[in-house]
């Protein structure tokens, strides 16, 4: 495609100086050797996550358990998120190369065009990773439990029940005995079940009153156990009535730390520890890098338009700018298949 | 830059109006195809992952899916980064080295990897 580059020049003439022998341009060849260790850089980050992976092999989470969630809908949905990222970010690499073509046809209006569609993209790409690091931190609405017998699982069901109030029996410093409480529910139940703060179906509240739990069973509870125990194995699974009273019993017991909610860099609800530091730091490594690929397209589809490189005679930039940017997709692919796929 | 004894470098890569239509037809054509695969591998994902596939078939799988992300990674380097079309010479230098590099440490690594499960799973219990 690089028309030149595939012409035959014999190579006496081509390796006897004064010319590159790649027929390539200084910063064309730069932009590769960036590309070429940053992608080292990558590799790094995704064989330190395999080496982990293969040293915890059964209590690793598994992608399509933890990623199932899409934005504003209830429901089952493996994989679907993810998939629609990497689905934008596919599309906006192709609007990219579709500019750069517009490049070498001395196209001014279609690559102004593919760029802003390309920004676009990822644009929506970074917004879409921030849905999914949000929904990651929070967590799921059930955490993950650590059993009677010190093992750890993991709790899927079909539905939460919904915490209906908390009627106050105690006072405390801003609540009466009797006031029915009826907002932030969810958030004060998860921090006081993590916190050890909920016994018998009372919850000890901020203000020190403790109050009564009106809540719905949840519903068809299953535990997945991802550490062992004293009775329960790695891959042992719970199910029905069972599953449900041994999770009561954890979120009732009043003890700190038997319940985890979400992700940060010391826990997390879906598996070990180093789970959530390789997600934050390889995702998060990677959307800086399409973060800064959105800047530098910015950057360039501005020179673009204002008729910079068309008074250049030709649209290098923007080739070299698609070289970042379809980098960017790649790194993506591999992502994608290492930490959401297996 | 326009020495008559220099020859030309990438700078001056232009088309014509059908190569350009040519061009884009394959742009068209790679983006079915990673479209495609991504399709195959979030539907293996949802109805076959790892929750479900055990012992052989999730090995197959697994395999599967490393050789479709070299399918994709190859559409994406040879034909969007045009690496495709640049000269044997520039091509070498750019994947040979990676190549070496990164196969070895994937192989030491994932190799330590499991002799540490082992010794932990032996030891720790």
């Amino acid at each position: 495609m690089a028309g030149h580059a595939s012409k035959q020049i014999d190579s006496k003439t081509l390796w006897g100086g004064k010319i590159s022998p790649f027929s390539a341009s200084y910063g064309k060849l730069m932009m590769w050797f960036f590309l070429v260790s940053d992608a080292l850089t990558f590799s790094g980050l995704l064989v330190a996550y395999g080496f982990t992976r293969h040293a915890t092999t059964e209590a690793w989470p598994i992608g399509e358990e933890t990623f199932h969630a899409l934005p504003l809908l209830d429901g089952d949905y493996p994989l679907i998120y993810v998939a629609l990222m990497t689905f934008i970010l596919i599309v906006s690499s192709v609007t990219m190369v579709l500019a750069v073509e517009a490049g070498h046809r001395m196209d001014k209006k279609g690559v102004v065009k593919w760029m802003i569609a390309t920004i676009i993209g990822g644009i929506f790409f970074l917004g879409s990773q921030a849905w999914e690091w949000s929904h990651f931190i929070h967590g799921s609405e059930f955490g993950k439990v650590e059993l009677s017998d010190g093992s750890l699982a993991i709790v899927h069901a079909d539905e939460f029940g919904e915490i209906e109030n908390f009627k106050v029996t105690v006072a405390g410093h801003h609540h009466k005995v009797g006031d029915v409480i009826t907002e932030d529910l969810m958030h004060e139940y998860q921090h006081a079940a993590a916190a050890g703060h909920i016994h018998d179906g009372k919850i000890t509240l901020h203000d020190g009153s403790i109050a009564e739990i009106a809540k719905k069973p949840n519903v068809n509870m299953e535990l997945k156990i991802k550490s062992d125990g004293t009775n329960y194995k790695i891959g042992d699974k719970i199910h029905g009535k069972e599953a449900a009273e041994m999770y009561e019993e954890v979120i009732n017991s009043g003890e700190l730390g038997r319940v985890t909610y979400g992700a940060n860099l010391q826990q997390n609800e879906y598996g070990p520890q180093q789970y959530g530091q390789f997600f934050f730091f390889i995702t998060g490594f990677h959307g800086f890098h399409v973060f800064s690929g959105v800047i530098i397209n910015i950057i360039i589809m501005l020179g673009a338009a204002m008729g910079v490189y068309h008074k250049r005679g030709h649209y290098e930039m923007i080739e070299k700018t698609g070289l970042y940017w379809h980098f960017v997709d790649l790194v993506w692919v591999f992502v994608f298949t290492f930490f959401y796929l297996v | 830059m326009l020495r008559d004894d220099v020859i030309e470098y990438s700078l001056d890569a232009h088309h014509s109006e059908e190569e350009g239509k040519k061009i884009r037809k394959k742009i068209y054509f790679v983006t079915v195809i990673l479209t495609v695969v991504t399709i195959v591998e979030v539907a293996v994902g949802a109805l076959a992952g790892r929750s479900i596939s055990t012992g052989i078939t999730w090995e197959l799988i697994k395999w599967g899916y490393v050789a479709l992300t070299l399918v994709k990674a190859g559409y994406i380097v040879m034909v969007f980064m045009h690496l495709g079309d640049e000269r044997k010479g520039l091509k070498a230098v750019i994947l040979v080295p990676y190549f070496i590099f990164i196969l070895y440490l994937i192989f030491i690594l994932l190799w330590e990897g499991l002799a540490v499960n082992e010794a932990l799973s032996t030891y720790m219990v």
